[in-house]
């Protein structure tokens, strides 16, 4: 195969543990009550438009966007709304959810529920647009941003590459791995339809070396369309971030505070690719995803088919049960994710897996000084000094952290995994985003 | 021989000479002129360069104490919370003006969720900020509106007067409170307030700040404010109000009778430095009030008794009953 092409600066290679690769993709039932959070996306939070006691069927919309960057949210299960309340979700805190009861399972009659590959893509580049819009799709890699707003470049911006994020580089994590082997076609005639919508000739799908059946499948299919290739990456977290999967795809570089359209490419998750075949081909909105339940101590990791709103703990009982071991649960993966304090919390859109992390491994190291091994540095794929970002953020220092680009961050963690001393350093340069965001965004208002 | 010392002491004078004179020009030239009252009025001041005035340092607060005295002939809304009315007399006599003294202040943690009234369900790992907890979950006891415990507040403090108790794990304030803000910026959720310190330090204020409903609010913290109203209705001052299931007593209005003490179910009203109630029967009866002082309309709180509150430090504030 060569050399692998991956991303230049930084970057780690955490213990893969991808448990539920061979797990086949399950439906869960559906649950007894669904709690559909009101802000899934990235962005403002939907407004409902349905009230207690409606009848609603699954694939009904059930709260429209508020504003530009929001999305569609459809009813995953047909039922009664209970009401509309707080409700504890991923960010924490409480906030207003769409509880509803679940009688039978009676679909939208425009959804076609049939199996059939659709390969004719009859709608315009624009009709394409509006119906993934219209369907809720946001991008299903985590980052939940609205997929309709990704295939409207801003005038005088124009794509020429549709790069396909089959990367997967966090630990753990399977779905999108099973969703590339089981729904291969379905994913190509996706990335067809994202192209037309994008009117750009070549798209590339990028895949890690580790998932070589993925790799082999999709290049396979990939053989009837010549614009579409696959590439194999080498592994190295975080090259599912999409300046970095840029930069190893194509070697192009996404300039500072802006975005990839900058450089001709749009980034789609293969999830999203997904979820875009069934809402243009088969007229079904976003209201069920793949999620990966796993942990050292699961006795049966899987790959699920979940309805969103389904309770955490709904999805563990069907892994065969929460270890006794369990320190920690997170929502994603091991190295972006969050860890919830309720297990009731409702699976959203975003959620690409549970993890259910030993008591052993999820406990942090003790904090120590800084040795200046300048580890950090080095394993930072945007460049920065998560060193010296910490410290101005833990002084308040916020124009020097602001110099320094703080907000270039992605979030990513290598440098606290990398640590030797145990410092809290993604925490601290979280803590510095949100203080020097907040400093911008007075700035701009004044 | 002779020659050359000669032309060195004359080159280097010449030199020394002609610089003097340019100085000489520029200094009077471009002179700015200061007020010295500016170096008296600062001299004053406490330099603790806290920021509690709204002006950047000590220095920034006399130029515009300066300022104003010259241009309003009066230094209303501004104030030194550092030195208190002490230091403001003394500015004002400085200045030549009548300094109307203030009341007293001091910060108040409207939390009492501690380790027992609201215990951890989940163990919180990470930066040690209140800043950054914040943003990520609701708290260790769940009440998403409570003291997160992280001791920001303490480290804004520049007079030491906020300490966590390691046993409640809330902040607590001392007497050395100067008021002067910082922590009330410093907490991300706003639990901090500036009160009237009150006649003798005798404060009543609610201990919460969570808006919840009262069902989802007591399941987890068994001291929190449901929004029963009770305490409005027992108060005869107008003194509460009730918004999004929280009560608030103005301090204004408060003629610190403590009936809404009295009436809370939850206990979320704290009552500050009073002495131990008398029989029940007593202290029910309008016309007694616990300071001894008739209850009228016009608020007890503003006759301030209390000039030197640096000699109460033995006494804690935040003391229940």
């Amino acid at each position: 195969m060569g050399i692998l092409k991956t991303f230049v600066l930084g970057g780690v290679h955490p213990a893969e543990n991808k448990l539920s690769a061979n797990a086949a993709i399950e439906a869960v039932p559906v649950p007894k009550q669904v709690i559909i959070p009101l802000g899934q996306n990235l962005g403002a939070p939907s407004k409902p438009i349905v009230k207690k006691g409606d009848q609603v069927k699954t694939g009904q919309l059930i709260a429209e966007a508020n504003g530009f960057i929001s999305a569609n949210i459809h009813s995953p299960v047909s039922g009664t709304v209970l009401k509309i309340d707080q409700f504890i979700d991923v960010t924490g805190y409480k906030r207003p959810c769409v509880f509803i009861h679940v009688e039978g399972d009676e679909w939208d009659e425009s959804i076609d529920r049939t199996d059939k590959l659709e390969t004719h893509i009859s709608l315009s580049s624009e009709e394409i647009v509006a119906r993934v819009k219209a369907s809720g799709i946001v991008g299903l890699g985590g980052a939940t941003f609205p997929t309709s707003v990704k295939l409207m470049p801003p005038p005088g911006k124009k794509a020429e590459y549709l790069i396909i994020n089959g990367v997967e580089c966090e630990p753990y994590l399977t779905s999108d791995h099973r969703m590339m082997l089981e729904k291969g076609r379905e994913i190509i005639v996706g990335i067809q339809i994202l192209m037309k919508a994008l009117l750009v000739e070549k798209a590339i799908i990028g895949i890690e070396n580790n998932k070589t059946d993925a790799i082999n499948h999709l290049t396979e299919l990939a053989k009837t369309d010549e614009r579409i290739r696959v590439i194999a990456l080498k592994v190295r977290y975080p090259q599912g971030g999409e300046k970095q999967l840029i930069k190893a795809a194509l070697n192009r570089e996404v300039p500072s505070g802006k975005l990839p359209i900058e450089v001709g490419c749009v980034v789609q998750n293969i999830s999203t690719a997904f979820a875009v075949y069934e809402a243009v081909q088969k007229n079904k909105p976003l209201f069920e995803r793949v999620v990966t339940v796993t942990g050292k101590a699961v006795k049966k990791p899987s790959n699920f088919l979940v309805r969103i709103g389904t309770s955490t703990q709904d999805l563990i009982d069907a892994a065969a049960g929460l270890p006794e071991s369990t320190g920690k649960v997170i929502c994603g993966g091991p190295m972006m994710g969050k860890a919830i304090t309720e297990l009731d919390t409702p699976i959203v859109k975003g959620t690409s897996g549970i993890l259910l992390m030993e008591k052993t491994e999820s406990q942090r190291l003790v904090e120590n000084p800084c040795i200046r091994c300048s580890r950090c540095t080095l394993v930072c794929p945007m460049g920065l000094e998560p060193y010296l970002l910490t410290k101005a953020a833990k002084l308040g220092k916020l124009q020097i952290a602001e110099k320094e680009m703080i907000m270039d961050c992605i979030e990513c963690g290598s440098c606290q995994y990398t640590c030797p001393a145990g410092i809290p350093l993604l925490d601290y340069l979280r803590l510095g985003k949100i203080k020097v965001g907040r400093a911008i965004r007075t700035r701009i208002k004044k | 021989m002779d020659n050359i010392i000669l032309i060195a002491v004359s080159a280097l004078g010449g030199l020394g000479l002609i610089a003097a004179v340019i100085l000489y020009y520029i200094a009077s030239k471009f002179k700015v002129f200061e007020d010295p009252k500016i170096d008296e009025v600062e001299s004053a001041l406490p330099s603790a360069n806290c920021g509690g005035c709204g002006f950047p340092g000590c220095r920034a607060f006399a130029e515009a104490t300066v300022v104003s005295a010259r241009e309003r002939k009066s230094l209303d809304g501004l104030n030194c919370p550092v030195g208190g009315n002490e230091v403001m007399q003394v500015v004002g006599k400085i200045l030549g003006l009548e300094v109307e003294a203030k009341e007293p202040m001091i910060a108040v943690i409207r939390c009492n969720g501690s380790t027992t009234h609201s215990p951890a369900k989940v163990k919180y790992e990470g930066a040690t900020s209140c800043a950054f907890a914040h943003a990520l979950y609701g708290g260790e006891g769940g009440c998403q509106f409570g003291c997160l415990g992280l001791a920001d507040c303490v480290d804004a403090c520049e007079f030491e007067a906020i300490h966590m108790n390691p046993e409640t794990g809330l902040p607590e304030v001392n007497d050395k409170c100067t008021a002067c803000n910082a922590c009330v910026l410093a907490c991300p959720r706003g639990i901090i307030e500036l009160r009237k310190r009150g006649p003798k330090d005798k404060r009543i204020f609610v201990s919460c700040v969570n808006m919840e409903k009262g069902a989802p609010a007591k399941k987890n913290c068994e001291v929190t404010c449901i929004g029963c109203s009770l305490c409005q209705k027992a108060c005869a001052f107008d003194a509460i109000t009730i918004t999004s299931f929280l009560a608030y007593i103005d301090f204004n209005k408060c003629t610190l009778c403590r009936k809404c003490v009295e009436v809370c179910p939850t206990n979320a009203i704290h009552e500050v430095n009073f002495k131990p109630r008398k029989p029940k029967t007593e202290t029910l009866t309008p016309e007694k009030s616990v300071s001894g002082k008739p209850l009228a309309d016009k608020p007890l709180v503003s006759d301030s008794s209390k000039t030197e509150p640096e000699n109460k430090k033995e006494e804690l504030i935040e003391t229940k009953e």
